[in-house]
């Protein structure tokens, strides 16, 4: 007798989890939708900018070579060559590099391993705050602040160059930098340091031999992400470039980054001219498709 | 009756032998002092952990420090090396004198970490080669010659009895090796500086059994060089390897005297209670 009653009930607990099973795939199926969102938008701007940027190459005649190579862009004698810009992005990007890099990780080094708690908790925020202004106020301050700071103490005619993009994309990049290389650095384990410390080596001696080198594969992705955000820089680097169509000789020479080429021109830009635009895009892309690739090797090797 | 004379004498040689070598034993347990702890205390905020430590360190001897969890032993070793000083909001008064100098008196940590050596609970070797690692220490020390760096390297190996199971790989990563291997070479690596005295903190705690009797018969070859001072919660242990324990019940020093007294005639119920596994 007592065995159906059993089974009623068993029953009844099925029907009632029924409808948590249904709410269970439902919302499998919703975060599906919501993932699959972003692979497909990804997809179809890299598809758009491809097809666009491609069809000068594959239908209009135009060589790619000569594309790259050039050193002419006058898009109204149907000249398009980029290489002054290609060199202008790699000047700065490397530049920002140079100066941003070791500030940055001496960042990170003082909040993760030299700092007060304190001190942390005011300078960590503030970096972080940093990382959230809007590009164009960097601009903004580089154009009132930086660019006749250079006229005046170098004595340019024009103070937008490529010096003056340099100091703005280095600050930008030192959120990110600090960021990830101080998370790596605070990755690495308490016992490396005692290790090292209980040999009879300096706190200072510690970091630089022990703690910077375990932190590697950490520090080297910030500074593949540092430099992700300033060769993808656009708004900052139109107010303080100059904008010039010149392949730079020289610190004080105004450049054209590819980005500010797109967002300068696309406005006012139709058919090829307007397409040699998308191209440019590609070339900016390709840069950062080798920059993940690079990326992903250096996770890998972290991995191991 | 020639050679029941001649057995006789043996025996009275062998005994005499035997009893020399029995008091010289005694002797050496007494040794000479090295390490002069008194009244130590320690605070983490407000929260002591010590409690009026008082203890003589003898030189080349095994001093080995036992106690249930979170009793201070460990605390206690780290203040010989001031690692203490790492940890926010540490305070400690009272006297630790190493060779007549009085520790806390200094500022040179440096200096004070090179003479004490450490070996750590978890074998913590740097991710670098076996090589780089026991050169770490001398080469912070200024060594550079890579002669001189070759041969502190092979004697320290070879000190901590795993020359022979590495030296055809010094160049491969330190990690690589097994956790009784990676221990032997962080004890090579603490051996490298020529420290006088060696603190080790449950070294084997995180080893098999194999590895630990490695371990342990290396520490008792070693105490002929090094005065060394050891953390274990394995009673068999302090009793297999050490000349004097001490043991500690909630910050405090309950009872220290040689190793043999200490299991076989405890003067402190709670001592008797712990060594004979009532509570711990």
């Amino acid at each position: 007798m007592s065995i159906p009653t059993t089974n009623d009930q068993s029953v009844k607990m099925d029907k009632a989890n029924k409808r948590k099973y249904l709410l269970e795939k439902v919302s499998s199926k919703v975060f599906l939708i919501c993932a699959l969102l972003s692979v497909l938008t990804l997809l179809l701007i890299i598809g758009f900018v491809f097809y666009k940027g491609a069809h000068p190459f594959v239908a209009g005649g135009y060589s790619f070579t000569d594309f790259l190579l050039g050193t002419d862009w006058v898009p109204s004698e149907d000249k398009f060559g980029i290489l002054p810009m290609i060199v202008a992005s790699i000047y700065a990007t490397i530049g920002a590099l140079i100066i941003g890099v070791p500030i940055g990780l001496f960042t990170a080094i003082f909040l993760a391993e030299i700092a007060s708690k304190r001190a942390a908790k005011i300078i960590s925020p503030a970096i972080q705050l940093l990382a959230g202004i809007p590009s164009v106020l960097y601009g903004v301050f580089g154009l009132a602040i930086i660019v006749p700071f250079l006229q005046n103490t170098l004595g340019l005619v024009k103070g937008q160059s490529l010096i003056a993009v340099i100091l703005v994309l280095a600050i930008m990049m030192l959120p990110t930098i600090v960021t990830v290389a101080e998370t790596a650095i605070r990755a690495v384990p308490k016992t490396y340091r005692e290790g090292s410390l209980a040999l009879g080596v300096s706190q200072i001696g510690t970091i630089f031999r022990v703690v910077v080198p375990a932190a590697k594969s950490g520090i080297l992705t910030a500074i593949v992400l540092g430099l992700g955000r300033a060769i993808g820089e656009t708004m900052a680097v139109i107010l303080v470039a100059g904008n010039s169509l010149i392949l730079p000789t020289s610190l004080t020479d105004s450049i054209r980054p590819l980005t500010t080429n797109i967002a300068l021109e696309m406005g006012y830009a139709a058919g090829t001219h307007q397409e040699m635009l998308f191209a440019t895009g590609i070339v900016l892309f390709s840069f950062i498709l080798i920059l993940n690739f690079v990326l992903a090797k250096i996770s890998a090797k972290g991995g191991n | 009756m020639i050679t029941s004379v001649m057995e006789r004498t043996n025996t009275l040689i062998e005994q005499t032998e035997t009893g020399k070598v029995v008091s010289e034993m005694v002797h050496h347990k007494e040794g000479t002092s090295k390490i002069n702890v008194r009244d130590l205390n320690l605070f983490y905020g407000d929260k002591q952990a010590l409690y009026g430590v008082s203890l003589d360190i003898h030189e080349k001897q095994v001093t080995a420090l036992i106690g249930p969890s979170g009793c201070g032993k460990s605390t206690f070793l780290r203040t010989l090396n001031r690692m203490n000083d790492l940890i926010d909001g540490v305070k400690i008064t009272g006297d630790i004198i190493i060779d007549q100098e009085n520790i806390y008196n200094t500022n040179d940590v440096i200096k004070l970490r090179t003479k004490v050596g450490m070996v750590f609970q978890k074998p913590n070797l740097f991710p670098m080669s076996i090589y780089d690692n026991v050169a770490y220490g001398p080469r912070g020390q200024g060594v550079r010659n890579k002669r001189e760096l070759d041969k502190i390297v092979e004697e320290s190996l070879r000190g901590a009895a795993i020359w022979d199971e590495v030296k055809d790989r010094l160049k491969t990563s330190a990690l690589g090796l097994s956790g009784g291997q990676q221990q032997r070479v962080c004890i090579a690596r603490a051996i490298a500086m020529k420290p006088d005295v060696i603190l080790m903190d449950e070294p084997t705690s995180a080893l098999d059994p194999i590895s630990t009797l490695k371990v342990e018969e290396l520490i008792t070859n070693m105490k002929k060089d090094y005065t060394i001072v050891i953390v274990t919660h394995n009673m068999q242990q302090a009793a297999r390897i050490s000349d004097r324990t001490a043991f500690f019940l909630n910050g405090e020093v309950v009872e220290y005297d040689n190793t043999d007294e200490i299991f076989s005639t405890p003067q402190d119920q709670r001592t008797e209670d712990y060594v004979t596994g009532r509570f711990g």
